[in-house]
């Protein structure tokens, strides 16, 4: 009998099942588990976890967090369009804001230190992608999310926009500096 | 009652190369779904050439609206139309070929075919006069014209009914009493799909009205977070209805091809059943970097606690080939490990392409898909050109091969016609599966190194702050971009020789149309000594061997991925 026929004993759950099968089924299980397992270990000893802290926001108290931020620890601006290169003290809550077409605005962070980065969408949709460290996370609007960072190395980063948000989806690239 | 009298008037035919009975108007409607798909696969095809050729930096094609609107199209058109046309044309045969009954509802099911095609062309033409550039997963609040949620919800409800036709066909084969026993464990997998599809338009259906309402105004928001849970419930449970019938289409030819049964129907039914089981909230796959999800949340739904969807998987990883070892034993090939693998017959494209899906879906679609799927590991992954990677080796070198492969199967038996160009298709699953094996491996090599998805220029000619992807980054993709050419080759042979043969090939005979349904007996059974299960014994040794190197190539690769998650800065 075959696969595309009914089973040729009726009672086929009966049937014994080879060995090989069941030694492959004990193997894939346990390594099935310490994939699991590997989740919450890390939570616990590593040292790369998405933070779960949310908010629910509107797009303007954001923005006006984020303009607090810029006037207060701006350093310089860069580019044509002027884009704010702010250096917020370590330990802060830094904001960074995606929108069509940009990430405003410039972060300079320390090495070896830690901030509370807060990500926001103020339209559509958007990816933050960090390179090269290749860090990605998904930025929606009307959630505040917060992410504890430290940079352990320093030098300049791209922040590219890794989630489709329209026509101008793939000039969406700015910087973020570690000293 | 009604039920009698409809088997009085059906027709049917028996295939004398085959034995398969084919009703007239499930042979139809198998045909017609078919061709569906493979229409859908040629329009899909042109766009993935057009598409590569932009991505692929070096030629750039098209520019990047079109780019967009393109891609958007060939995502649904080949995801959607191709796969669910195929998969239609697979429930009708599970059902009423393989148990040898007339189909339930022959009438409804053409309105599902046709509701199906007026879908599909409602989301095109939406897509097309450049009102739906939002991409497959249309992700609110980017909107799109109302035609594009309607096409896809009309396409679903088709889709869904066709379910109902394949439930309904299992029941009138009880009740003729058409095959004796369980249904075959080919239909039992078919059956699995058909369960996990339902679920899987349900949830299309939660989030795709409201988006509907909302687009035409008389929703006033829909939750960005709320939308991703949701629809991810439909888009990823859509991809376990492809994993579920291109498993179905593997065993099938295993038994096709070497006359093999299941090294245990215990084992491979239960293998199917996890699927059901454990993958209600697949959508969490896809929120693993979102906020709005707690921790706890993420890592419970990405893996049931237990990952047994991925048991699932690995388990028929074994018992596939390991059917195909025993019946090759059998059959007298025993020396060694792999005489059975060795001397299988790899000129026939119905096994060739099957065992290549099999392989790539399980070492390159598998193993990337678990890392996807693995809480911490998807930050250093999501949303770039690896995601795509790990769906096309999923989807594509797994399902659309498996289906290519059936087609050479169901040429000569459904459309009685001797393929054309049969040095074509003894090649063919070479070149589409070995173009689409490279393909993939560079997407997730230039995906690794942070390469995004969906992205028209990597280069950012023109933004105001550009970065430099390093030089592998570049290597890789043009990899991708001459890998890719090499599949769209493969891909538009394979349409040439189904189309070529269905309308050119030597007509075969068919077999005499009767009212009589023949009873269960197929020629591929006269080959086989009815050998009982395996128990105790150790028959397979190599399948077992080659299970032990994908485990250790999945084992050494997720720690690889570790290791490298765990240089990256601190983040908590």
């Amino acid at each position: 009998m075959s696969a595309i026929l009914p089973p040729q004993h009726r009672i086929w759950w009966k049937q014994p099942v080879d060995r090989i099968e069941i030694i492959w089924v004990v193997i894939a299980f346990v390594w099935c588990m310490i994939m699991f397992f590997m989740m919450p270990y890390w939570h616990v000893f590593g040292k790369q976890n998405l933070s779960p802290e949310t908010y629910k926001v509107k797009p303007e108290l954001f923005a006006k967090a984020t303009q607090d931020m810029v006037d207060k620890y701006t350093v310089r601006e860069e580019g044509e369009n002027k884009v704010p290169v702010v250096a917020p003290p370590a330990g802060s809550d830094v904001y960074l804001i995606a929108r069509l077409w940009d990430w405003w605005p410039i972060l300079e962070l320390k090495k070896g230190e830690t901030y509370r980065l807060n990500l926001t969408a103020m339209d559509y949709q958007h990816g933050f992608s960090l390179q090269p460290e290749n860090i990605n996370i998904q930025v929606l609007p009307g959630y505040q999310h917060v992410v504890t960072i430290t940079p352990n190395r320093s030098g300049q980063y791209a922040i590219v926009c890794n989630e489709f948000c329209g026509i101008g989806h793939h000039k969406m690239v700015s910087r973020l500096y570690v000293k | 009652m009604g039920g009698s009298m409809a088997t009085a008037q059906a027709q049917y035919r028996v295939c004398p190369r085959t034995g398969l009975q084919f009703h007239k108007s499930a042979e139809s409607l198998i045909k017609l779904n078919a061709v569906a798909a493979v229409v859908a696969l040629l329009v899909g095809g042109i766009l993935a050439l057009l598409i590569v050729l932009t991505r692929w930096q070096a030629i750039h094609l098209i520019d990047a609206d079109n780019f967009y609107l393109q891609l958007t199209a060939h995502g649904l058109d080949m995801l959607v139309v191709w796969i669910i046309f195929f998969e239609i044309a697979v429930l009708y045969f599970c059902s009423s070929t393989l148990l040898r009954c007339r189909l339930a509802t022959p009438r409804i099911a053409w309105l599902a075919w046709a509701l199906m095609v007026i879908g599909a062309i409602t989301f095109n033409v939406a897509i097309f006069s450049g009102n739906a550039t939002v991409m497959m997963t249309s992700y609110v609040p980017m909107p799109a014209h109302p035609a594009f949620y309607l096409g896809l919800i009309l396409f679903a409800v088709g889709a869904l009914i066709g379910c109902f036709i394949f439930l309904g066909t299992l029941v009138v084969a009880k009740a003729e009493k058409t095959y004796e026993g369980s249904v075959p464990l080919v239909t039992f997998g078919a059956l699995t799909a058909c369960i996990i599809a339902i679920f899987t338009i349900a949830s299309g259906a939660i989030i795709l009205i409201p988006t509907f309402l909302w687009s035409v105004g008389y929703i006033k928001h829909i939750d960005p977070a709320m939308y991703r849970v949701i629809w991810w419930a439909f888009g990823h449970s859509s991809q376990q209805i492809n994993v579920s019938a291109h498993i179905a289409v593997w065993y099938a030819i295993a038994a096709i091809v070497f006359g093999a049964k299941p090294m245990s129907e215990r084992v491979s039914r239960s293998a199917f059943l996890l699927y059901i089981l454990f993958l209600q909230l697949a959508s969490a796959h896809h929120i693993l970097a979102d906020p709005a999800v707690g921790t706890e949340w993420k890592i419970f739904n990405t893996s049931y606690a237990m990952y047994l969807a991925v048991l699932a998987s690995m388990l028929h990883g074994l018992t596939v080939p390991g059917a195909i070892e025993a019946a090759q034993r059998e059959k007298g090939y025993t020396k060694g490990l792999f005489e059975w693998l060795r001397k299988a017959p790899w000129g026939n494209p119905v096994f060739s392409g099957m065992f290549m899906s099999l392989v790539g879906f399980g070492f390159l679609g598998g193993i990337s898909g678990v890392m996807m799927g693995t809480e911490q590991l998807n930050m250093i992954i999501h949303n770039t050109i690896y995601v795509p990677g790990h769906f096309h080796a999923t989807v594509v070198l797994g399902t659309t091969l498996a289906f290519m492969s059936l087609t050479y199967f169901l040429l000569p038996t459904l459309f009685n016609r001797e393929m054309i160009l049969p040095g074509w298709a003894k090649a063919q699953p070479y070149i589409f599966g070995l173009g689409m094996g490279v393909f993939t491996l560079a997407m997730m090599g230039a995906g690794t190194l942070g390469v995004p998805r969906r992205h028209w220029d990597i280069t950012f000619a023109g933004a105001a702050l550009p970065y430099e992807y390093p030089g592998t980054a570049l290597l890789m993709i043009a990899i991708f971009g001459v890998a890719g050419v090499i599949a769209v080759v493969g891909g538009a042979m394979y349409i040439v020789i189904t189309v070529g043969t269905i309308l050119f090939g030597k007509k075969l005979d068919a077999g005499a149309w009767s009212t009589k349904v023949s009873p269960l007996r197929l020629p591929v059974q006269a080959a086989l000594t009815g050998h009982g299960g395996h128990g105790g014994g150790f028959g397979v040794p190599g399948t077992f061997v080659l299970a032990m190197v994908f485990l250790v190539a999945f084992v050494l690769y997720y720690f690889v991925n570790w290791k490298y998650l765990s240089t990256v800065w601190g983040l908590s």
